[in-house]
């Protein structure tokens, strides 16, 4: 939000938002157009990233068979994960995964979040390069199960070669090759990049947009709040949606996995 | 918009990943991977499994003790059938011992009055023989004595000589027996 509020401290609203919105300048060199290094976004996800180290390395440091709250929070969570994601999904192979689908669940939901937590307000995730990584993790990491449980040719048979008649095949190889190996990376990074940056500038549509009757035209001021009331009331609806993608991303990646070890197509 | 754009020199395209927050991102997202994967969530994976161990440990631990317990009890009441079939042998055996001792002592007590008895009887007719003998010899001199006193002559003599005394006694004798 340095972006809107320079635009606000300059006393003009510029409004519509615009993908330049997105794009924040620098903090360090400070100010600095397209300069990428250490900016507000990298810096929420060194932030995501020391919160969620320093929380579990903290509550699990002397993990007891009784556990205080603290531990049982984090414990929690990973048993949410290894039991409703990796395990339901995978069987029992799944614990395995489970300590990797923990780290992407909790790192999505954190920098997520960050979208609606006042000051940070937008997700690092609404910069495609962050749901890029996890996306082609996620690629390399079921080819990799595949590749490791059946090996390359029988896994590269059973992902590309469906049962079916032969005269039939020469239109289904293409598609399960493209809708395998092509569009998953790309949906997965999509799909969460789309949602938090919809839900970005849909929050900024309704701020912004506030301002900008309020500026037009005093008589707009009634509208003006029923806009910041609708930012509240989809600032719940983006909460929602935070919580969503990130399961719904590390739910698909144990479902690509599992469908990777599974022995029939 | 126009303005910003213009300020930022170049138009962003938001599909198009911005290579330096691909590389911070990685970096950061490996960091945090290796840290939480490393060191939190195995030994998360211990406590479980210790829980595990400790709940099944409990009940194994109690199933053992209960099987243990059981078979101690099977146990002592074999014992306790076997002392009682134990202690029934021992006082029927002890019965029949008694009933054997008695008889013994039974049988040696009867020979042993016999035997006293059978001595008695012998010393007795012993001593009927000594006193019958004595008596014999005795009641002839006193009749000799007697006989001379009034014959006025000594008979003895000729009285042992002849035999006298013991012929009238021996005649005494039959006729008493008859």
């Amino acid at each position: 939000m340095f972006g809107a509020a320079n635009v606000l401290a300059q006393g003009e609203a510029a409004f519509p938002p615009s993908v330049e919105d997105f794009y924040l300048p620098g903090i360090l060199p400070w100010g600095a157009e397209n300069s990428y290094w250490f900016t507000k976004i990298t810096a929420m996800v060194w932030l995501a990233v020391g919160v969620l180290i320093i929380f579990f390395l903290a509550t699990y440091r002397k993990p007891q068979l009784v556990p205080t709250k603290k531990q049982w929070l984090a414990e929690s969570i990973y048993g949410f994960v290894r039991n409703n994601i990796a395990v339901d999904m995978i069987g029992h192979a799944g614990v395995r995964f489970a300590p990797y689908f923990t780290t992407l669940f909790c790192f999505i939901l954190l920098t997520n979040l960050f979208a609606i937590v006042p000051f940070f307000q937008i997700s690092p995730n609404s910069h495609i390069a962050f749901p890029t990584i996890l996306a082609v993790i996620s690629y390399v990491l079921f080819i990799y199960a595949g590749i490791r449980h059946h090996g390359a040719g029988k896994f590269f048979k059973n992902s590309l070669i469906p049962p079916a008649p032969w005269y039939i095949l020469p239109l289904l190889i293409p598609i399960e090759f493209a809708s395998t190996f092509l569009f998953r990376p790309f949906t997965l990074a999509v799909r969460l990049f789309a949602n938090m940056f919809a839900g970005h500038m849909i929050l900024l549509v309704f701020t912004l947009g506030g301002f900008a009757m309020l500026n037009a035209n005093a008589w707009l001021a009634p509208v003006s709040v029923l806009s910041w009331v609708m930012t509240v009331a989809l600032t719940f609806l983006e909460f929602l949606v935070i919580v969503l993608q990130a399961y719904v991303f590390t739910v698909l990646t144990a479902s690509y996995v599992q469908g990777s070890l599974a022995d029939e197509h | 918009m126009f303005q910003l754009a213009a300020e930022g020199g170049t138009e962003h395209n938001p599909i198009l990943p911005v290579w330096q927050e691909i590389v911070v991102g990685s970096i950061a997202f490996a960091i945090l991977c290796f840290v939480l994967m490393k060191f939190v969530f195995p030994r998360m994976e211990q406590t479980f499994q210790a829980r595990v161990d400790a709940i099944e440990g409990g009940i194994k631990r109690a199933e053992a003790a209960q099987a243990e317990a059981n078979q101690l009890l099977e146990q002592y009441r074999a014992q306790l059938a076997e002392a009682r079939t134990d202690a029934a042998k021992i006082r029927d055996d002890a019965r029949a011992d008694a009933e054997g001792i008695r008889q013994d002592i039974l049988a040696k007590a009867r020979e042993e009055s016999d035997r006293i008895i059978a001595a008695g009887k012998e010393q007795l007719a012993a001593e009927r023989a000594t006193i019958v003998r004595e008596l014999r010899t005795e009641v002839g001199t006193i009749a000799v004595d007697l006989a001379s006193k009034i014959v006025g002559e000594s008979l003895a003599d000729e009285a042992r000589r002849k035999g006298t005394v013991d012929r009238f006694l021996s005649g005494l004798e039959s006729t008493g027996a008859r």
